[in-house]
Parts: structure tokens; sequence; C-alpha cells
């Protein structure tokens, strides 16, 4: 049965579009996903993110079992509030999700991770942390805003509760502070500065509403599809899942090898991938010509072939970007197969717009 | 949902069809087609002179969300195509019936356009969707 979040009616009340997204009813725009993206990138927008899952994970093993059970190492976080990004593997190292983790406090860390990942993620969790002094507690009764853009981070300052404002106005990037039932994180999947933030559902209606007020207007799940992908930034299910390792999906960055004596779950296999050469990676890439490029058309490179994972026409550059995965040896340019015709596009780094400014 | 005219004709598959005074049909997308498929960013016209029969894919019509094919909604010979659509596809969803309209054709028979459905026929169609 399909769910709603606590903000589902202002969501109608604002015009939104609802899809069913993972088992959730929400908003795909509320209007135009072009200008919603526009508005992110040179104002300020919300997103109602409620449907992820926050899953705090307490106890005095806590740290053990985090660079167990995650391929990035928590042992880096060493202030309290500070995020990392990782990737949780399975045994065969393929990718069950990807997630960030807040530091609280040495027998306290705070995980946000997919939605549509929720009850595999749980189950996993719980199954690997039998063995270790942890408790592992959702929340499904927090809402969860995103505020992005470069005024996004102003505009929330003036309608958050005092004492969470005042808590929240120096937060460095990647930093996230809990302040009393509400925890807010200067972090995102837009590619442009802002706030995420949990707060109690009960207050979640009436704080969109203020933020609205303050100019900040919703955005729907497009936007967001668009937003991250010019970010460079991959989406769980569709770049990567349990049938990629992190080696191939652009996320080598995230698995902290050293100290080479710590054993996380998937170490021994992506371990070996490496050794034994590592066949392909995640690209990004850019239409040369007018088009659009969709998630699984085909590559073709002298090096082989390869797939679009995720593309889009990007508002921001007016063209059609892509991420792809293809063979390791791919040169600077590559085809794309659209309908039959072969497309020229150039191969980048998978980033392409970020904080108002083109990466190419 | 927005006003559907009257003086043209319409296909199950959205696309809205009219007899000019030349005999030629211009043919487009309706406004419900545009608003369900949301902003359009690219417009792969059609050739010109293509022949192409009743319910023929013609041309492609996407948006940031998905690429939509255009059906031939009568046989006919393809004699124009809105190169202002290039540049602006995006014309399509400000002005779907009249600055968006997409080709025209030479129809094989232009009693042909009868066959289509008349506005309150498609608007209880997009009803019932």
């Amino acid at each position: 049965m399909s769910q709603r979040t606590c903000l589902f009616e202002n969501h109608q009340n604002h015009g939104g579009k609802i899809v069913d997204f993972a088992g959730w009813e929400m908003p795909i725009n509320y209007g135009s996903q072009v200008d919603e993206h526009h508005q992110v990138r040179t104002d300020a927008g919300m997103f109602d993110v409620s449907h992820m899952t926050v899953v705090d994970l307490e106890g005095e093993e806590v740290i053990n079992f985090l660079r167990y059970l995650l391929a990035n190492d928590v042992a880096k976080l060493k202030s309290e509030g500070k995020a990392l990004y990782s990737a949780m593997l399975d045994e065969q190292g393929g990718v069950i999700d990807d997630l960030i983790v807040y530091y609280m406090n040495d027998q306290w860390f705070r995980m946000v991770v997919n939605a549509g990942t929720r009850d595999k993620d749980l189950a996993w969790i719980r199954k690997q942390s039998a063995d270790f002094d942890v408790s592992v507690t959702e929340h499904p009764e927090l809402a969860m805003i995103a505020v992005q853009g470069p005024n996004a981070r102003k505009k929330a300052l003036s309608v958050l509760p005092l004492d969470v404002s005042q808590a929240s106005a120096d937060l460095k990037r990647f930093v996230g502070v809990a302040s009393g039932d509400w925890f807010v994180a200067r972090t995102g999947y837009t590619g442009e500065d802002g706030f995420e933030i949990m707060l109690p559902e009960s207050e979640a209606p009436a704080f969109w509403e203020a933020l609205a007020e303050a100019g900040v207007k919703p955005i729907g799940l497009g936007a967001r599809d668009t937003l991250r992908l010019e970010a460079g930034m991959n989406l769980y299910g569709t770049d990567m899942d349990e049938s990629t390792s992190p080696l191939i999906s652009n996320l080598g960055w995230t698995i902290a090898w050293e100290p080479e004596d710590r054993n996380f779950i998937g170490r021994d296999k992506i371990v070996a991938e490496k050794a034994a050469g590592v066949k392909q990676k995640l690209v990004g890439l850019v239409l040369e010509g007018k088009g659009v490029l969709r998630g699984h058309m085909k590559v073709l490179c002298e090096a082989g072939e390869g797939e679009i994972t995720s593309g889009t026409f990007s508002p921001s550059l007016k063209q059609a970007i892509a991420i792809a995965r293809v063979p390791v040896a791919i040169g600077d340019y590559c085809d794309v197969e659209v309908r039959g015709k072969l497309l020229k596009a150039k191969v980048v780094k998978p980033a392409f717009f970020r904080e108002g400014k083109s990466c190419l | 949902m927005s006003e559907i005219p009257t003086d043209l004709r319409y296909t199950a598959s959205h696309e809205w069809a009219r007899l000019n005074d030349d005999g030629t049909i211009t043919i487009g997308i309706s406004g419900h087609a545009q608003e369900a498929l949301g902003d359009i960013v690219f417009v792969e016209l059609p050739e010109v002179d293509a022949e192409l029969s009743q319910g023929d894919a013609s041309c492609v019509v996407e948006s940031v969300k998905a690429a939509s094919d255009i059906y031939m909604p009568i046989t006919g010979v393809v004699v124009d195509t809105n190169q202002a659509l290039v540049d602006e596809p995006e014309m399509i969803n400000s002005s779907p019936y009249d600055d968006g309209w997409i080709f025209k054709i030479k129809p094989a028979d232009e009693d042909d356009i009868e066959q289509l459905m008349d506005a309150s026929t498609y608007e209880t169609e997009c009803e019932d969707e």
C-alpha cells in the first residue's frame, strides 16, 4: 500500500502533481520541473525527503560495528556532527545502498538511507549487528526537508526555531547538529549549498509553510533528479546496485583502504577486483548536438560498449548529459545510440554543474 | 484542464489535426498531452517529403521526463515542419495549438480527418484516462 509523508497535504495545497515513488505518494513537480530546477540553482527550493529513512545506531560497540558494516571508515570522524558518505556492501562487494552517517558521539551515530531500500537495509543492518553491542532504532516520526540553493541557508535560518537557528548558523559543510528534537545538517543532493533538516512530524507542515513564506519554493522529485545528475551524484538503483561494485560505480573514493587490517564486509572481493584490474567505470557524457540522453542507451567507443545509467536534458547547460558505465579505456569522445542513430558525445568527469557554475 | 479548441480534430494518442484552407493539415499535440509530458526540451522533427501512414511514428517530442512518439493522425506526405521548435521546443508547452504546431502534411485524402475525434469526444476520452 502506498504511503504518504506528513507533508502530503502541503504538496496538494501547493499544486503538487503526485506520483508513486518507491511506494510513496510524492510530488514529481508543482508545475514546471525546469522552473523548479532553476529556482534551486539561483535562489532556494525545498524538497520533502521525509520518505528517506533515519536510523540511529547506539551502543558501546557502535564504532567497531560501523567500521565493519561500511566501506568508508567512520574512524575518520572526530568532531561532533561530522558526516561521512559511504557505500554499504554485501559479501560479494555489491552495493546494498549508499548513505550518509553522522558522528554524534562515540556511542551514537545517525544514518540516513534511501527510501526504496529501507526494508533490506534495516534487515541487513540488524542481521550484521547481532554480534555487536549496538541498538538499531528507526525514526519514522521524523520528517525531513532539504532546503537547497545559494540563498537556502539564509532563508532557512530566518524561520528555524530560534535555538535551532542559532545552533545551525555557523555549521561547516558536511556537518550536522542536533538541537532538541531537530537535526540540521549542511548537506544535500543538488550540488548547491543548503541544509537537510530533520524535525518532528508534528511540526513539519507548519515549518514547510514558514519556509514558503520566506521565499523557499517547493521542488518536486523531477528537479531533484536533474539537479543531482548535473552535480554528478549517483542515484541508487539506477547508477549502482547490488550487481555493481563500488569500483565500477565511481565510488572508489569513498572506500577507506587504510588501515589494511580493517575488515569490512565485501573487502576481500573488491580487493581482488582491484588486483585483477577494474574493467569499467562511470563517466559523464555531454551530447555534442541536439537531443536527449536517457538511461539504458548503448554507448560505443573503440574500447568496447557501455551503457548510460542516468541521462537527461540539463536545464542549466541546455544540453543533454548522462552518467554512463563504460570500458575504462574509453577516449575523449564516444557515440551514443539514440533511436537507431549514433550521436557524438564528449566524455567528461561525472560532474556537470555545481554551485551555480558549469564544471565543464 | 486547458480549453480544448473545437475547430480541431483529435486522436486517442493526443495529437490534434487542423484542416487548412490550402488543403494541408497541421499537426501538433494537445494541451492535455503537453501537460502530461511536462517541460519539453527537444523535438526531433520529421523529414519533409516523408510519406507516412496513419499510425506511423512521425517524430519525437522529448520532455525532461521522457521521449514520446508523435503518431500520424492520417496518411499523408510531410510538407513543412516548425523550425522554431528547434531552438524553442518549450513553445509546445506555452502554445500547444498555435505557435507549438509541429508539422504539416498533404493528406492522401483530406476527408480522412473526419475519422478523428471532435473536441467533445476527445474531452470525454481525456477525462476517462
